[in-house]
Parts: C-alpha cells; structure tokens; sequence
C-alpha cells in the first residue's frame, strides 16, 4: 500500500486526497516539528503484543463491573476518540458524569490528564475511570481476576511480557502502550504546513489560519493545538459550577481553570466544552464573540482594551470554521491498528 | 560500656574503640576491613569480651520490631464497637484506621543517619489487621542509636514513581487499594472513618465521619503548581538509654497513636461542622494534628 501511495504522490495527481492509509509501525515516532514527548518512555518499550493487548482491554467491557462499559463505549475512534454527541459521559447503569469525555490523541505530549489536571502519569489514568462510580464502576483488583481466568488474556500477557503474571502495572502499561500510538499528525493542515504536493489551502482557509493565529494560537497553538495549561475562557458558570483546577490545587486562582482542549479533528467530537455544553463550532465562537463573561480568574487574554471575549466578523467566523476543519485527520480517524479489534 | 571500665585500660580502650566505630562508620569498605583488623587485633590482645556483652561488631546486622499500638486516652482502640468523645464532646466510634509509615531512619550516637532500604520501608498499618502493627526491620547494622523517625504518608518521588515500581503495599489494585486516589493521583496517607450521631447528615442523613489525609506537595501543571503537602515525619528519641542494635537481640519499640488527638491538638476538629476531609485544605489541620498524636511507650533493649 505504501508504495502505491508514494507512486501516486509521485505521479503528482494534484487535487484528489490520497485515500488514508493505516500505518503498520508499533514503535513510537515523534511526528517532525512536534515538541519533546511528556511520557516516560523509558520505563514502557512499545512492542506490537502489548499494543495488541492494551487495544483488546480498551474495547473490553470485562474493565467495567457488569461487563456493559468499554473504554471505547466513551472514547469513539470516528469521533477522535471522544463521545459523539454526549455532553457528559455516560457510563454504567446508564448513569451520567459531570464532565465531557475528551478526544484522546498525541497523549505523550501531555503531562496532566483530565480536564483539571488531576492525573500526572497516562498509565495512572485509567484507573480513575475504572473506579469511577458513574464510569465503570469497577475494581482494580476485579480486573486483574477476571483477566487472569480469561481463556483469551493469559497468552496475550506472555506474549507481551513474557509470562502469563498479570499484574497492576502490566495490566496498565498496555493501556498506555495504545493509547501512546494514537497519533495524530497527517490532517489537511500537516500536509499543508509540510508542503506536500498537491495539498492547498483554499482563500477561506488561508484567511481562517490568519485569523487562528491572531487570536486563538496562544491558548491553541500548532502542532498540538492546545498550550496543554489551565486557562479560563469566560464559560457561564452554572449554578453550582465545575471549579475544574482548583479541585486539584486548592487554590482560589485556579478556580474555573480547565485544560485547554487539542483542536484537532475538533469537527469530528462535538459537543464542545469540558460539559459538553456547545453542540456546533458556530455556538463556539459566537461564545468568544460575545459570550465571554466576567468570571474570576477570567484569561487576560480574553478581557483586553477594555472589551471581553474576541471580535469575530462573520466573515473571519466562516474563515475559522473552514481552517478548523483542515484538522480533521483521516489517516487517523480510520486507522484500523486502532479500530475493534 | 561498663565493660570498658572495668578492664585495666579501660577508659583508653573505651576512647579508642569510640574513635575506630567513628572513622569505621566514615570510611570505605576497604577502610572499614583495615580498621576492623586493628580493631580485632586490639581486643584479642586484651582479651576483652567486649562482643559477648554489650559490644557489636561494626558489621553485625540486627533487627528491630516497632509495634505501633492505636490507642484512645488511656483506653486501647476497639474498632466498631467502641465508643469516644472528642475534644469537641462529639461521640464518635472508629470503623476503620489505617496509615502508611515509611522512610524510616535511625541515628547513631555519634549523630550519623542510618536510612532503611527504602524500597522495603513502605509499611501500611491496618487496624483491623493485628499482625501489619509490628514493623520488622531486618539488616539493620548494629549500633547505638539515639532516635528513630518515620514519616506518616508516602513520600512525593514515591507518589509520582513509574507504576511497575508501585508493587507491594503501594501496589495500587492490590494492598493499597482504597489508600489511592485515581482521580487527584496520590496516595492516601492517614484514613480514619467511623460515625458520631453529632455528625453534620449527609445527603442520605446518615452521619458518618471520612477522614481520607493525602497530598505530598504536588508541584504539576504549566506552570507548576504546589499543593498542600502533608508529608510529615516524627521522631522518637530514646535519651540516654540507647537502642542497641545487635545481632543476636531484637530491640523493640512501642509507639502508640492516640485518636483523640487527631481531632485536637493545633486544630480542634468538629464533625458536626466537617464530618468529611479529603481533598481539602482541613485535611492539613488533621495531618498537623495526628503528626503530634504518635508517642514513645516504651523501647527494651535486650529482647532475645
Ligand atoms: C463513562 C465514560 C468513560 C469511560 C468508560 C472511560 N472514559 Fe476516559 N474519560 C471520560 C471522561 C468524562 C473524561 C474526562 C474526565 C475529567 O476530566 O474529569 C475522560 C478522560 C480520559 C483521559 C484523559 C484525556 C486528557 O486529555 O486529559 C484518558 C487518557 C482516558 N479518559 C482514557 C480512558 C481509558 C483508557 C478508559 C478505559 C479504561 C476510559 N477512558 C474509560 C469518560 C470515560
Ligand atoms: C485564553 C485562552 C484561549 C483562547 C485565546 C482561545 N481558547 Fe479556545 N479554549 C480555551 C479553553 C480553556 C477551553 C476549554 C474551556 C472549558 O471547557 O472550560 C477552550 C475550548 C475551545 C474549544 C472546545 C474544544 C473541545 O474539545 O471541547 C474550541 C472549539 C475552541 N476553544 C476554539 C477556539 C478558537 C477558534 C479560538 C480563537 C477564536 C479560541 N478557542 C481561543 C482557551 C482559549
């Protein structure tokens, strides 16, 4: 396949997109351009058996107390690994979360998880889904007992570790070795930025890139698309409202502060916000255009020359919108290492 | 040391003997060798009998109990079925107490610090569980020691260790589980619930009384954020009466915990205004509290 594509680029066919092609690589390769890597790599060498593994447990439902609920069942590859259409997460016995489940990609770049930054290390994330009540509603222990009577997992363990021992740390380390290779890197505007042949921006995208990079890059800057801090973009608080980074800190400064969200195939995982409570990119900048309220801890950024939030013409909303979508990333959208297995 | 009196030399050869522990315990293995000839040459030819009584051989290895008794006043802790008043006049009972101790360290006479491997010094401390009350410390070189400290809680490279070096009873799908907060990553230090009819209701009008004390410092997030840090570390000190470490005798120390002062001391805790802390800046009164409710009760040299 590979090859073909190369050929194909070759031949310089200008205008169609190359068909996505899955990549067939298991080791790590930082895309060119992306910043260091946050993931301590050196303690979890990637090998295809325990990617393999992490991918079986990701789509398992066994991770969750009645076997109803996967990881995948929030974390949707068609939607970039977010959950379509769900404000909030929906977990077991139908029960409902407080917080939007996030896309999930280019992972070994952040150095805290969640929307408050509560979880400093990817392999420690899983767990708190797991034992979350509304999530999965289930024990670690469980787990690891229920894995180990499985007939499927004891081999994948010893193909991935060498013996059958199933432990905390293999158990969580092959959740980390896929979710690690989820990367993207390959939308519209990669190609674009690495001149690719035959990839260009139309007028609206161009002037909706000008536009990002006036008044959205600082908070959302390229390659990631996200500063990965904590910032205040001036939601309304609801009434009894989600005090986000200051859960973690304590701290009255960080009240309001939430991670700020990769928009990276951003088109592909609505609704927006970390409660999910924007349903289309137009909702999203019509908050920064005029939505932006006067909270504590309210960014700066938001509130300068004495007016809150970001003038948006219509025309530059149009133009954003257009640039946005040339993030949407279809090599990894439909790369089938990551589909169910 | 008596027996360095009442040899002939004695006091010389207490002199000596001090000094060569000292530069023993400064120098290098080979150093150490070098000395530790000199030394036997000495005493053989004084025929002192030095290492049959109190003495020790500076490469004799020992070990060391530390019972911790969790106590209420005057009065043992009886989970469950026990009843107490606070400070506060509350009556309260306990259901369950559980508490990580690690980083131990003893110090000698002569004031040099000896660290217990640290992989092997995280002892999670259970009351229901009678036997995880007794810290054995095994290969602990043989000394005079003047004080022992301990911290309550798991240190912070501990906290943001790699998850394969997690294992034992920081394994958190294992003997730690329920002492790991998932979701603001890190260990639980000091766990105490019960139920006080004084306490604020919850939702569910039932009253019970969480206290769940965690939070090493933190120090995460762009730009880095330091949190509440409830690391703390006490020490016994034994006064005159060393701890002998030595190889045939197993010293023991009693530590008791009392409940009472958790909930007084530097703060003077209510459960009918804060029935529940976790993740809270209270939870910073209750570690400055608990840190001063852990006291020597006794320690006996010379257990066989
Ligand atoms: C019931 C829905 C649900 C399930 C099941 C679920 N998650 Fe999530 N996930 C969420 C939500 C909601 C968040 C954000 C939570 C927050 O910020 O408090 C999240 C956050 C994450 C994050 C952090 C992303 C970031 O950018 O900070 C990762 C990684 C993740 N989940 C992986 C997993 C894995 C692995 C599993 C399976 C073990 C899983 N999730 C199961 C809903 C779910
Ligand atoms: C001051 C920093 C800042 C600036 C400037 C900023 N954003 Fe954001 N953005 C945030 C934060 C913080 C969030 C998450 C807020 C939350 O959920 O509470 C966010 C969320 C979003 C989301 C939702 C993402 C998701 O997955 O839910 C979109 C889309 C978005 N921003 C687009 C933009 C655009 C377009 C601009 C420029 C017009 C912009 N942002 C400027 C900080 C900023």
């Amino acid at each position: 396949m590979k090859r073909v594509w190369m050929l194909f680029l070759i031949a310089g066919c200008s205008t169609v997109d190359p068909k996505p092609e899955t990549p067939t690589e298991y080791t790590f390769k930082a895309p060119e351009g992306f910043p260091a890597t946050a993931y301590r790599f050196e303690n979890t060498p990637i090998t295809q058996a325990g990617f393999e593994l992490g991918r079986s447990l990701f789509y398992d439902g066994k991770l969750s107390r009645d076997g109803s609920i996967s990881c995948a069942d929030c974390h949707q590859q068609e939607a970039a690994f977010s959950h379509f259409d769900h404000d909030v997460s929906h977990g077991i016995d139908d029960r409902l979360g407080t917080r939007n489940a996030p896309a999930l990609f280019n992972l070994a770049w952040h150095s805290d998880f969640f929307w408050d930054g509560g979880v400093h290390d990817l392999d420690l994330q899983p767990p708190s889904a797991i034992m979350n009540a509304n999530e999965m509603d289930e024990s670690l222990d469980r787990i690891l007992e229920k894995l180990r009577k499985d007939s499927k997992y004891p081999a994948m363990f010893r193909a991935a570790y060498g013996t059958e021992e199933v432990t905390t740390a293999r158990f969580l380390k092959s959740l980390s070795q896929f979710m690690l290779l989820m990367i993207s890197s390959n939308s519209k505007y990669d190609r674009y930025i690495r001149k690719e042949a035959g990839v260009t921006f139309t007028a609206d995208e161009q002037e909706g890139l000008r536009v990002f990079n006036l008044k959205c890059a600082t908070c959302h800057p390229a390659p990631l698309f996200t500063d990965l801090s904590f910032r205040n973009n001036g939601l309304k608080p609801t009434p009894n409202p989600d005090l986000g980074r200051a859960l973690i800190t304590l701290r009255d400064e960080d009240r309001l502060r939430f991670k700020v969200p990769s928009l990276r195939n951003i088109t592909e995982s609505p609704p927006y916000m970390h409660d999910g409570r924007f349903s289309s990119l137009e909702r999203v900048l019509e908050h920064y255009n005029s939505g932006v309220q006067a909270t504590e801890n309210l960014d700066p950024l938001l509130s300068q020359n004495g007016r809150r939030g970001i003038v948006l013409s219509d025309a530059e909303k149009r133009a954003l919108i257009a640039f946005m979508k040339t993030l949407k990333d279809d090599t990894f959208l439909s790369d089938k290492r990551f589909s169910h297995p | 040391m008596m027996v360095f009196f009442k040899h002939p030399y004695g006091f010389l050869l207490f002199q000596k003997y001090h000094s060569i522990i000292q530069l023993i315990i400064q120098k290098d293995l080979t150093m150490k060798l070098q000395y530790l000839l000199f030394a036997c040459f000495l005493f053989a030819g004084s025929g002192c009998d030095l290492f049959e009584s109190d003495g020790f051989n500076v490469d004799d290895k020992g070990t060391l109990k530390v019972v911790f008794d969790n106590v209420v006043g005057d009065k043992d802790l009886t989970l469950n079925s026990g009843s107490y008043v606070n400070a506060a006049g509350e009556t309260f009972n306990v259901t369950t107490l559980k508490y990580f101790i690690s980083n131990i360290k003893l110090t000698t006479e002569e004031g040099k610090v000896v660290v217990y491997p640290q992989e092997s010094s995280y002892f999670l401390l259970d009351e229901s569980d009678p036997t995880s009350l007794t810290l054995t410390l095994t290969d602990v070189p043989a000394g005079n020691y003047k004080s022992l400290t301990y911290m309550i809680g798991v240190d912070s490279l501990r906290n943001t260790m790699d998850v394969s070096k997690r294992t034992g009873n920081l394994d958190i799908a294992g003997k730690a589980k329920g002492m790991y907060w998932s979701w603001n990553s890190g260990y639980i230090f000091f766990k105490m619930e019960g139920a006080s009819p004084q306490a604020k209701p919850a939702a569910d009008g039932t009253t019970n009384y969480r206290y769940h004390i965690g939070q090493y410092g933190g120090g995460f997030g762009t730009p880095p954020v330091k949190t509440i840090n409830n690391l703390k570390n006490s020490t016994l000190t034994f006064g005159t009466d060393m701890l002998k470490v030595r190889k045939n005798k197993t010293p023991q120390v009693e530590v008791k915990m009392d409940v009472l002062k958790v909930f007084t001391g530097q703060y003077t805790m209510k459960l009918a205004e804060n029935p529940v802390i976790m993740v809270n800046p209270l939870g910073a009164n209750v570690s400055a509290n608990y840190i001063q409710a852990y006291a020597l009760v006794s320690m006996k040299n010379n257990v066989p």
